[in-house]
């Protein structure tokens, strides 16, 4: 199936739920990235200091320290052991987005994800070719290399480069020459790689994932006997893969996303007209049988092929 | 399905893992060398980007400070900014200050230690005057007014360690041939680096006086180096104390001026030199 034939994405579920409900998680997400980013910003627009500092590390009402944990992690790889300020705040992030999936970080937080959402947005606009795709254990191989740069250099390596930090830092402290990299990762995901850099790249992102491998929150194609194929979902979805496995799944095998690639940003659940996503935990057993003619017509591969 | 059909692929997989493997390896390999150039690069801190009080040592300040940047909303003077990318010479986003634009005020609290949740500043840094942001030095020895003989005095005046840390060393006028000069003198163990004298310093433009890292400003002893007129220890112990040796035949020094013997002054009737009260066998009387 090709998506140039295709009628636009969610366009069904619109048609069938009213544009709210189709849209729900997308304008929940970019309301929470804006209420995150511009707490950040009350103190040094408007002298409100609710909170200090930025996404690295913060204190929030003189009390809750919060630390980035990926960049906590590279500084303990670097040889330095933090105060314990420092190590509390790390603490705390890390087990928020270990309960609720560590790549909420990406679709609710991060300032990056509109800048690659909006070039994904282009892209589709353009009609761009996916272009390069690297191979899906590339991620990994990129925070091996920063572990590894961090180690051998003893510094928090990651910090010298990382788009995210520099972003969310330079709207707060000022930017000097950081937007070139947040140019690049634009460019990079329209013209050089689809999704490239969150889907395949950002090592942010594989840390937190890891972080949430084992995560409550998760989304289940619960309702996936009612899937009729439109792949809307995997239109949308910033990590297609993740779906198949629950989507098309016999039964037996559970609904439930249990990819940590998943970004738990809820994007299926708004375009899917059958209404087959929702929200649960990881734990839930609801039976979830799948669709009848799945053994026989096995589009799985196929589709995230085409996706 | 049997094993022999299977091998084939199963071969195929094993080559495909290896060669997948071997370019993810070396690709980070190159991606990691080139992150490496870069931070190498960017480690290079410029002579005049001090850092806040307490900060460990460059190397180690790199490894801990995670760039939150609360140490900058702590500080009451804004003499700390985190530096830009591009603009800015330090490792993007890692905090610093500029001597001549807004110097450190020496809080008595250090709320910038306070506030660093990583230790990047020491937190065993309780007492400011024991800070060691940089060593000020009198860089321009000829246009510094003091130097030349005038009394401008601003650094020393407004060195919070005033009289340990900065002194006016009195010395003669030699252009003058009748005045005085009162040469600023930074005593580098008092000096806390916090760069009043720099900011202050009356000259347009540069300041004679500059805070530099203390590795730049500052040489090291080699530590076998010893200063005989602090440490009145000898070298080693028990010394062996050799004879003195007195002038005299059987010695080198047979030139002493004076001569030694009457007949050898040029007045034999002169009293010169001294007589040896010891005679060694086979010598002239
Ligand atoms: S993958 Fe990286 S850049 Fe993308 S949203 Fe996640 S943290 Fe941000
Ligand atoms: S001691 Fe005070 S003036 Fe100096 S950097 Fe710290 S907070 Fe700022
Ligand atoms: S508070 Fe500490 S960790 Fe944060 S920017 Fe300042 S020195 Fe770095
Ligand atoms: S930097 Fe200058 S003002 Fe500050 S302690 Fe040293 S000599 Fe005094």
């Amino acid at each position: 199936m090709s998506i140039k034939t295709r009628a636009p994405v969610g366009r069904e579920a619109i048609a069938t739920f009213g544009w709210w409900r189709a849209h729900r998680f997308l304008i929940l997400r970019r309301l929470s990235q804006m209420f995150f980013l511009s707490l950040f910003l009350l103190g040094p627009w408007f002298g409100i200091w609710w909170i200090k500092g930025n996404l690295s590390g913060s204190l929030s009402f003189g009390i809750l320290p919060l630390t980035d944990p990926f960049i906590a992690a590279q500084s303990l790889i670097a040889g330095h052991w933090p105060e314990l300020t420092g190590l509390i705040g790390a603490l705390i992030v890390a087990l928020a987005y270990a309960l609720i999936g560590g790549r909420v970080y990406c679709s609710w937080v991060c300032p990056v994800n509109p800048v690659t959402d909006g070039a994904h947005w282009l892209h589709d606009r353009l009609g761009l070719k996916k272009g390069w795709q690297p191979k899906a254990g590339t991620r990994w191989w990129v925070l091996a290399m920063v572990v590894a740069v961090s180690a051998l250099t003893g510094t928090i390596a990651w910090e010298f480069v990382n788009p995210v930090s520099m972003l969310h830092r330079g709207l707060i402290f000022g930017m000097g020459l950081a937007w070139a990299f947040v140019v690049a990762v634009f460019v990079f995901d329209l013209f050089v790689s689809r999704r490239g850099w969150c889907g395949h790249l950002c090592p942010v992102g594989t840390f937190y994932g890891l972080l949430g491998a084992k995560s409550v929150l998760r989304v289940s194609a619960a309702r996936r006997a009612d899937c009729d194929d439109c792949m809307d979902c995997f239109a949308v979805c910033p990590e297609m893969h993740v779906i198949t496995p629950a989507l098309r799944g016999q039964a037996g095998e559970t609904p439930i996303i249990l990819s940590h690639d998943c970004t738990n940003c809820g994007r299926c659940i708004d375009v899917c007209a059958k209404d087959v996503f929702a929200f649960t935990h990881r734990f839930d057993a609801t039976d979830a049988p799948a669709r009848d003619d799945r053994s026989r017509s096995q589009p799985a591969s196929g589709a995230s092929r085409a996706a | 399905m049997s094993a022999k059909k299977n091998s084939q692929p199963r071969q195929m997989d094993r080559r495909r893992f290896l060669q997948d493997s071997a370019r993810g390896i070396a690709g980070c390999a190159l991606a990691g060398m080139g992150l490496g150039y870069f931070i190498s690069d960017a480690r290079a801190l410029p002579a005049q980007a001090l850092r806040p009080p307490g900060a460990l040592a460059e190397d180690d300040f790199l490894a801990a400070c995670i760039r939150c940047g609360l140490c900058v909303r702590d500080c009451p003077y804004n003499t700390l900014v985190l530096a830009e990318l591009g603009r800015d010479g330090p490792a993007t986003g890692t905090p610093f200050f500029t001597a001549r634009d807004i110097p450190c005020e020496m809080c008595e609290d250090i709320p910038c230690v306070l506030a660093c949740p990583t230790g990047a500043l020491d937190p065993a840094l309780r007492d400011i005057d024991d800070a060691k942001m940089g060593v000020a030095v009198l860089i321009d020895q000829e246009n510094c007014l003091n130097a030349l003989g005038l009394r401008c005095d601003v650094c020393y005046r407004v060195c919070p360690v005033i009289d340990e840390a900065i002194t006016l060393e009195r010395s003669h006028n030699e252009r003058s041939g009748h005045h005085a000069i009162f040469m600023p003198t930074v005593h580098a163990d008092k000096c806390t680096g916090c760069g009043k004298c720099e900011k202050s310093c009356v000259l347009p433009g540069e300041a004679a006086i500059k805070v530099l890292p203390a590795r730049i400003a500052r040489a090291e002893a080699a530590d076998h180096y010893k200063l005989g007129w602090e440490d009145r220890n000898p070298l080693v112990d028990d010394l062996i104390d050799l004879p003195d040796r007195l002038p005299g035949p059987g010695t080198d020094n047979l030139a002493a001026p004076g001569g030694y013997l009457p007949e050898a002054m040029p007045d034999p009737g002169m009293e010169g030199g001294f007589t040896p009260s010891f005679k060694l066998p086979g010598t002239r009387p």
